[in-house]
């Protein structure tokens, strides 16, 4: 079986700070992680590597830089990774980087099966993953927290929802978007820290891709960021004291107010 | 940080046997602690990542490395939980003998599957009236056509009911007096073979410790350990190497209390500052950084020396185990009162520490029994001029 998992390097949640000039996250001097909703989607590649055999390759869109998450993938157990870089991606929104994935992950041949983080901690959109199986025009599952069996080109798992979980059988090729409580993600093991020392990322340009540049990056984004902002609190609060119907009277006071 | 010069290798080693501490064992040692738990999950992550090999010949499935290799991996750990660290450690100590004298049969059936940590190991030294004087073993191991069979009480053993595979040390002619000992590797599933109920100890209450009792115990005659008669030289050589393991739980254990009592000094405000700002506390404080950076500096050179291939590793083996866990003892005692009120309580991880401490001055031979090593040591050097 082949599986391709989409791993994001984003800003450590311990120091997130926002540019006030450019309305985007500050990168500089905040320590990187991959996003760990993917660490999530990698561990559960992994694990289905270990059960039905195959391989998995890990493909990250991002700076050169964000080989380092490849490398992580790869030390926790990933085959190899796929870095997409190319300066034409810089300033991408969803709608532009799941049309460079696809591109991506066409070049890279057949496979049977994506597994993504269902959200990206920095941007928390959770589109990245529905956006490329709408455009590998495959199948996809988003918060799947169990996979239950994986055979004859059907998978089989459980989607997590708001009251309770859906069981669901799709066909392969397909994508699934995973939440955390689908496993518990290992640590690096030595021979993978070794192995990813050694590892050289294929890289892909927009030009290996055959992508169209009118479609990439900032040009080929249809969200424009107007501004960042951190909404300010600004509610308060009042107890209402005396005997229940003094409290009553206060409250129906107060209703009016602002009414 | 004094700068140790590790390897890059070492590096990763150190940064993964330190992930596993701080995602995996700190978050459940509290638990561990009070459940008196053993921790079988934390032992298959280590396993999964790769450092149930260490020590182990790459040939037999292990990552090839030596004593400094398990000095760092065991140093982490400890940093976390003494308890965890031993179970940990305690498999290595099972396995030595067989890669010491074993035969390559016997590597070959038993070191991948405890490099790859699917199988657990233990050591079968001690019993009711052989602790420190080894030579007053009672279990013995009589020859009967294919089959050993034997008869006795191991005390105390660490990892005993939770391993697999067992080393362990038996009369086989008591006229030879310390060459009439002999090791064996009993497994688990042995007919005759049993365990005691599980003990209660004061502290590494993650680990599990029972009695191995053999009644007729019959195990096939390849499983003797080397040749009939050299179970103590065995016993010798296996502690020689495992003891700056045990040292590092030392160093990782002070590390730990130093760094609990540092953070609490400089947040502790008495007198209207941080109690840090005051020279009583500060000067306890450099003495417990002076004596721990020492230990650690003699327990890797000491690592680095058995390494070498160096002939003659006794002497270095004991001092740093004793120096070591002389000074895990002074210096858990010293966290607990640097945090005082707050350090006794189990709320904060002090006590346990200092709990933990106690067992790393009994185990693996008393530091009483390291100095008579360390003397006698002496005492031939000196006598050779």
């Amino acid at each position: 079986m082949k599986i391709i998992v989409c791993v994001k390097q984003v800003p450590d949640a311990k120091d997130v700070r926002l540019d006030p000039k450019t309305n985007t996250l500050a990168r500089e001097g905040v320590e990187s992680i991959m996003n760990p909703f993917d660490r999530h989607a990698l561990e559960a590649a992994v694990v289905l590597k270990e059960q039905y055999g195959g391989t998995v390759t890990a493909i990250t869109m991002g700076p050169p830089q964000a080989e380092e998450t490849l490398r992580d993938a790869v030390a926790c157990g990933a085959d190899e990774g796929v870095l997409v870089s190319d300066r034409a991606f810089a300033g991408a929104d969803t709608w532009a980087t799941s049309y460079t994935l696809a591109k991506a992950v066409e070049k890279l041949g057949e496979f049977d099966l994506i597994l993504c983080g269902k959200q990206a901690i920095d941007g928390d959109t959770a589109q990245v993953g529905p956006g490329l199986a709408q455009r590998l025009d495959i199948p996809y599952v988003a918060y799947a927290r169990k996979i239950t069996e994986c055979v004859d080109g059907v998978i089989r798992l459980e989607r997590l929802m708001d009251d309770g979980y859906d069981e669901i059988e799709m066909g392969m090729p397909a994508l699934m978007t995973v939440v955390k409580e689908i496993n518990e993600p290992r640590v690096p093991s030595l021979k993978g820290k070794m192995k990813a020392k050694k590892m050289q990322a294929t890289v892909l340009t927009a030009a290996d891709i055959g992508a169209d540049p009118e479609c990439l990056g900032l040009q080929g984004s249809t969200t424009q960021v107007v501004k960042v902002f951190s909404p300010q609190f600004s509610a308060e609060r009042c107890m209402l004291t005396g005997t229940v119907d003094e409290q009553v009277d206060q409250l129906l006071v107060k209703l009016e107010e602002l009414l | 940080m004094v700068n140790y010069f590790l390897s890059e290798e070492q590096q990763m080693i150190v940064d993964v046997a330190r992930q596993i501490t701080a995602e995996k064992i700190v978050p459940q040692r509290v638990e561990l602690d009070e459940k008196e738990q053993f921790p079988t999950e934390i032992l298959q992550d280590i396993a999964q990542a790769d450092l149930f090999g260490l020590y182990i010949p790459e040939e037999y499935g292990g990552f090839g490395g030596g004593s400094f290799d398990m000095v760092l991996a065991l140093e982490e750990f400890a940093r976390g939980c003494v308890g965890v660290a031993t179970s940990f450690a305690a498999s290595a100590l099972g396995a030595y003998p067989i890669l010491i004298s074993g035969s390559k049969e016997l590597k070959q059936k038993y070191m991948p599957v405890i490099a790859s940590g699917e199988k657990l190991a233990a050591f079968g030294l001690t019993e009711a009236n052989a602790g420190s004087d080894a030579s007053g073993i009672q279990t013995t191991a009589v020859l009967d056509g294919d089959e050993w069979v034997l008869n006795g009480t191991k005390q105390w053993i660490t990892n005993a009911g939770d391993a697999k595979i067992y080393s362990v040390i038996a009369i086989t002619d008591r006229s030879k007096g310390p060459r009439g000992a002999s090791m064996f590797v009993v497994e688990d599933s042995d007919p005759g073979f049993s365990y005691g109920p599980k003990e209660k100890k004061l502290g590494i209450r993650a680990s599990s410790t029972r009695e191995l009792i053999f009644k007729d115990c019959r195990i096939p005659k390849d499983r003797l350990i080397g040749r009939q008669g050299t179970g103590f030289f065995t016993v010798m050589k296996t502690l020689d190497v495992s003891r700056p393991g045990i040292a590092s739980l030392g160093v990782g254990l002070g590390q730990a209390a130093l760094d609990e009592a540092v953070l609490y000094a400089k947040q502790r405000i008495q007198f209207g500052k941080p109690v840090m700002a005051f020279q009583a506390v500060q000067h306890i404080l450099a003495d417990m950084a002076i004596q721990l950076e020492a230990s650690r500096a003699l327990v890797y050179a000491a690592a680095r020396h058995i390494d070498s291939g160096a002939k003659d590793v006794s002497k270095a083996s004991s001092m740093c185990k004793v120096m070591a866990t002389d000074m895990a003892m002074k210096v858990t005692t010293d966290a607990v009162q640097i945090l005082a009120g707050h350090g006794y309580m189990r709320e904060y991880p002090v006590e346990k520490m200092m709990r933990d401490a106690k067992i790393l001055q009994i185990y693996e031979g008393t530091n009483q029994i390291q100095r008579n090593v360390i003397g006698q040591a002496l005492n031939k050097e000196y006598s050779r001029s």
